[in-house]
């Protein structure tokens, strides 16, 4: 086992710029995920680390050992491809015994850790078949399977669960977490789903354009974005943002908003004394605004009114998207309710979990 | 086709038949250009001037002592037998290094198969230039103190020099073939099969033994066939470096036929490159046609 | 903590790799393009520097070898060839073209077994027809002509020009022909202004691969002619008597189309041969 770590990593394809300078580091054991929009460079960060990639610039380290230029080989490193590249012309047996025929472990020990990667996956009975007489979600499972029956210094994975259905999934996740606690392998998991990264990462890395957003918890991640960017791409629905006007009346601070204005809390104005007259942007999350009538008694918040514009009911959420001036502000309410579309609806928005981002940069002030 | 295609062509009685009044002008200038001449070709070899059935061709071709069939048979297997596993190495060896990416590597990739352009006769020429008392190996080699008097390498007297310089020539010139039919195997295996290997730390010699032979195989062996076919119907380098002095089985039909008027012995030579032809074709599909269709079916 | 320095910059080995690679690529060129330049260079190359030993380079060139040549005999053996590579071409496309059209885009009985045999047909020796062609074509007066020629190299066209341009078509989305036959056109009309145009450069490179095919076979040329000699031919019973320069002139005249058609087309060489062979 080792830790991981990325310094300054930037990868050009021709004149496409995939990496801009990745620094990372994975403690030991550790589960880091990285998360991002599509064609941000996550497959690109995971190659570099598994050596199938050199880095244009930086350094990769694994423990004292720079491995920057060192072959695949010479890493001891397990992965997931994000096409699984299941081998075709070897039964799915074979397929997840490579590896460790590889490297030279007694047959007898490479049926037992078939058998037991097998059982784990849900794929005993397929061992027997070549890869074309399987499912897109079987192959996947076979290329999980096939990544852990070694025990790597560092295990990665590229989007292993995206093919999977729901219920799998839901098990996978659970399964492949405890794992990998057990034998404790440092683990780079790539995905692009969220709720993945929240419920499997020790620490997430959001990626953005070839850079690393902020790195921090799940909870990290979701109460306190380092920035518009993170802010927007973690939580479902996305963050309301609009932009606000910081104004000085009879000495308090407040947030002058499109059509409605906010007081700041105490805290709040301390942080926001030096943008007086600056437009910043402001948000706040669907699932802190609150109707009236289902707020939580000591709530400290701000009513806001507006006509309700189109409701989703999901079941379990309703999402309400309520047009305040110009602006459509989405919130979500836990349960089922019913409004109606086009009367009035005062909301009420938890104060505290108020976020606020520079105009210029994007980046979080509180 | 899928089946909705199928349904729209049953609304017409023209559409249905379509395709076969498409192939059929093709199909059928083909099975007269090749049925006509082979059934001719068996009829000429078996009766003579007055069209009366002869074993007269055959008796000249097997024992007469002009006849030069069993040295040609030789050397044309010779020639398959030294020139192909060159070629195989060769194409295999030059696939992989130019399926990696590097600058120039689309130059690279053209100029490796501009011989698949070059016609035997000019190859042979071109060989010849290469090759000949004054041609530029020789001058070379003089006018690097190497050599005091030419290598020579044609000739009636140095014939296992000609052999070489034929077996030169047509590495040269044919191995482009095999290489295009195995790259554009190689380009067809996923580059991520290969690293996944890789990054199970495979070394370069498990990758190719337990990955790339495997999935290349299919492309192996049509190159190979495809070799061997073209192998037996060697004529125009051997006709412009050697002559008849290496005689080889087109060499000696074209011989036959042109300067001795041998009509009938000139169409036994084309029938037996034929039937063997057939039989290696036949052989391939017997012992790997199962094979190939279950890994194409796999790739 | 102190980093060793494994791995941390390209190691020697990294770079040696690459050398190696950079010159076994070159090695593999050169190999190629010499003798390719060294026969060019003698073509042109005066008799006097051709005949000293102490000019491996030619250092005098002249025209006089390729007129020589020309004059011998070879130009009108070239237009000959010319003549009789367009003719397999136009041949070969009409009767091919609409096989070809038919098995990419008809699902019909038999479909598959008239396409291996197709596909044996291409891997068939068609030399081995010229020898009892010859009898025939006495007979029909074709015999020394150049549309026996061409029709002898048609038969080995045929083959290729119904793989390749069937593989041709199905590249083109079979949703534009439907679309087509949607907005009204017929099946006539949708090949000539939707289909066509699409495969247009795929068949120019088919073409051009048909025609240096024509203009480099030289056994049926040689056996069904006397006197209408190919180039190919005319260089296999002509030219081998003359002196050495003129047969590098030969070749040089023979490459050159083929080296320039095969450069426009360069981009399909690889997967038509890719196609028709497999
Ligand atoms: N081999 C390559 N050649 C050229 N460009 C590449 C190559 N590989 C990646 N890129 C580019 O680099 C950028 C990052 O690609 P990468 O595959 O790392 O994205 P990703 O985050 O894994 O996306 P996804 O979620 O869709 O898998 C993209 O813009 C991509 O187009
Ligand atoms: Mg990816």
């Amino acid at each position: 086992m080792v830790d991981v770590r990325l310094v300054g990593l930037v990868k050009r394809f021709g004149k496409t710029v995939a990496l801009r300078g990745i620094d990372l580091d994975v403690r030991d054991g550790e589960f880091v995920v990285l998360l991002g929009p599509s064609g941000c460079g996550k497959t690109t960060t995971l190659r570099i680390v598994a050596g199938l990639e050199k880095p244009d610039e930086g350094h990769v380290f694994f423990g004292d050992r720079e491995v920057t230029y060192l072959p695949p080989k010479d890493r001891n490193v397990s992965m997931v491809f994000q096409s699984y590249a299941v081998w075709p012309h070897m039964k799915v047996k074979d397929n997840i015994a490579f590896p460790l025929r590889i490297r030279k472990v007694p047959e007898d020990e490479v049926q037992r850790r078939v058998k037991w990667a097998a059982e784990l996956l849900q794929i005993e009975t397929l061992l027997e078949r070549y890869p074309h007489q399987l499912s897109g979600g079987q192959r996947q499972r076979v290329a999980v399977a096939r990544a852990i029956v070694i025990e790597p210094d560092v295990l990665l994975m590229d989007e292993p669960l995206s093919n999977l259905d729901a219920l799998l999934r839901v098990k996978m996740r659970s399964e492949l977490k405890k794992l990998q606690r057990r034998i404790g392998v440092t683990t780079i998991y790539v995905t692009h789903d969220q709720v993945e990264a929240m419920t499997m990462g020790d620490r997430i890395a959001v990626m953005n354009a070839g850079k690393i957003m902020q790195v921090g918890t799940p909870e990290d991640i979701y109460l306190r974005p380092a920035n518009i960017f993170v802010g927007g791409f973690v939580g479902s629905p996305q963050m309301n943002f609009f932009d606000a006007t910081v104004t000085e009346k009879d000495g308090k601070l407040i947030l002058e908003g499109p059509g409605f204005s906010i007081p700041l809390m105490e805290d709040q104005v301390s942080v926001l004394k030096d943008y007086v007259g600056k437009t910043v942007i402001a948000g706040i999350r669907p699932e802190h605004m609150f109707p009236k009538d289902l707020a939580p008694p000591k709530l400290k918040g701000v009513e806001i009114t507006g006509d309700i514009d189109f409701v989703e009911a999901l079941g379990s959420d309703t999402i309400i998207h309520l047009r305040v001036g110009e602006k459509i502000l989405v919130i979500k309410v836990s349960g089922s309710h019913h409004y109606k579309i086009g009367s009035k609806l005062t909301v009420v928005f938890d104060l505290s979990k108020l976020h606020v981002f520079r105009k210029d940069s994007g980046e979080a002030i509180i | 086709m899928n089946s909705s295609d199928q349904n729209r062509k049953s609304f017409s009685i023209i559409e249905r038949y379509l395709p076969y009044f498409l192939i059929a002008p093709a199909l059928s200038y083909l099975l007269f250009f090749i049925g006509y001449p082979l059934t001719q070709g068996i009829i000429l070899a078996f009766t003579d001037s007055r069209g009366h059935f002869t074993l007269a061709h055959i008796n000249y071709l097997l024992y007469s002592p002009q006849s030069l069939f069993y040295a040609a048979l030789k050397n044309t297997l010779m020639l398959a037998a030294v020139i192909i596993p060159i070629q195989v190495m060769i194409a295999l060896g030059l696939s992989l290094l130019l399926s990696s990416s590097f600058v120039g590597r689309d130059l690279a990739l053209y100029i490796v198969i501009i011989p698949l352009t070059i016609s035997d006769v000019a190859g042979g020429l071109i060989w010849y230039s290469m090759l000949s008392t004054n041609g530029f190996f020789n001058k070379f080699l003089m006018a690097a103190g190497l050599i005091h008097s030419p290598i020579h390498f044609f000739g009636y007297q140095y014939r296992a020099m000609e052999f070489l310089a034929i077996v030169l020539a047509e590495v040269w010139r044919a191995t482009a073939i095999v290489f295009v039919i195995i790259f554009a195997g190689l380009q067809m295996i996923s580059r991520e099969y290969i690293e996944a290997a890789e990054v199970f730390g495979a070394s370069t010699w498990v990758k190719l033994r337990h990955i790339i032979f495997p999935m290349l195989k299919p492309s192996l062996q049509s190159a190979l066939l495809i070799r061997t076919l073209f192998a037996f119907q060697v004529f125009g380098v051997v006709m412009v470096l050697a002559g008849r002095d290496i005689p080889v089985l087109a060499g000696e039909a074209y011989y036959e036929q042109t300067e001795l008027y041998h009509y009938g012995v000139a169409a036994l030579y084309a029938i037996i490159i034929a039937a063997i032809s057939v039989i290696i074709g036949y052989i391939y599909i017997k012992m790997f046609k199962a094979q190939y269709i279950r890994e194409v079916g796999a790739g | 903590m102190s980093r060793t320095e494994i791995g941390g910059r390209p190691p020697l080995r990294y770079y040696l790799s690459k050398i190696l690679f950079a010159g076994i690529v070159l090695i593999a060129c050169s190999w190629i393009l010499l003798p390719i330049v060294i026969s060019a260079l003698y073509a042109f190359s005066t008799p006097k520097d051709f005949y000293s030993p102490k000019e491996v380079i030619p250092l005098h060139y002249t025209f006089a070898n390729i007129k020589e040549l020309l004059d011998l005999g070879a130009a009108r053996a070239t237009m000959n060839s010319v003549i009789v590579a367009c003719m397999t071409v136009v041949f070969s496309f009409i009767l091919g073209l609409p096989a070809g059209y038919a098995f990419a885009r008809f699902a019909f009985k038999g479909k598959d077994s008239l396409k291996l045999l197709i596909i044996g047909l291409r891997m068939f020796p068609m030399l081995v027809i010229a020898v009892p062609l010859v009898t025939l074509y006495i007979r029909l007066g074709l015999n020394d002509t150049l549309l026996g020629v061409a029709l002898a190299h048609t038969t080995m066209a045929l083959p290729f020009v119904i793989l390749i341009t069937s593989s041709i078509f199905v590249s083109v989305p079979i949703e534009l022909e439907e679309a087509a036959f949607v907005f009204g056109l017929d099946r006539t009309q949708t090949f000539l202004r939707i289909t066509l145009p699409l495969a247009l450069p795929g068949l120019t490179a088919a073409a051009i691969f048909t025609f240096i095919m024509s203009w480099n076979e030289v056994f049926m040329a040689a056996v069904l002619t006397l006197t209408n000699r190919t180039l190919p031919a005319f260089i296999l019973t002509s030219a081998m008597a003359a002196p050495d320069f003129i047969k590098f002139a030969a070749s040089f005249i023979m490459i050159l189309p083929a080296l320039i058609f095969v450069f426009i087309a360069r981009k399909y060489l690889i997967s038509m041969w890719g196609i028709t062979i497999r």
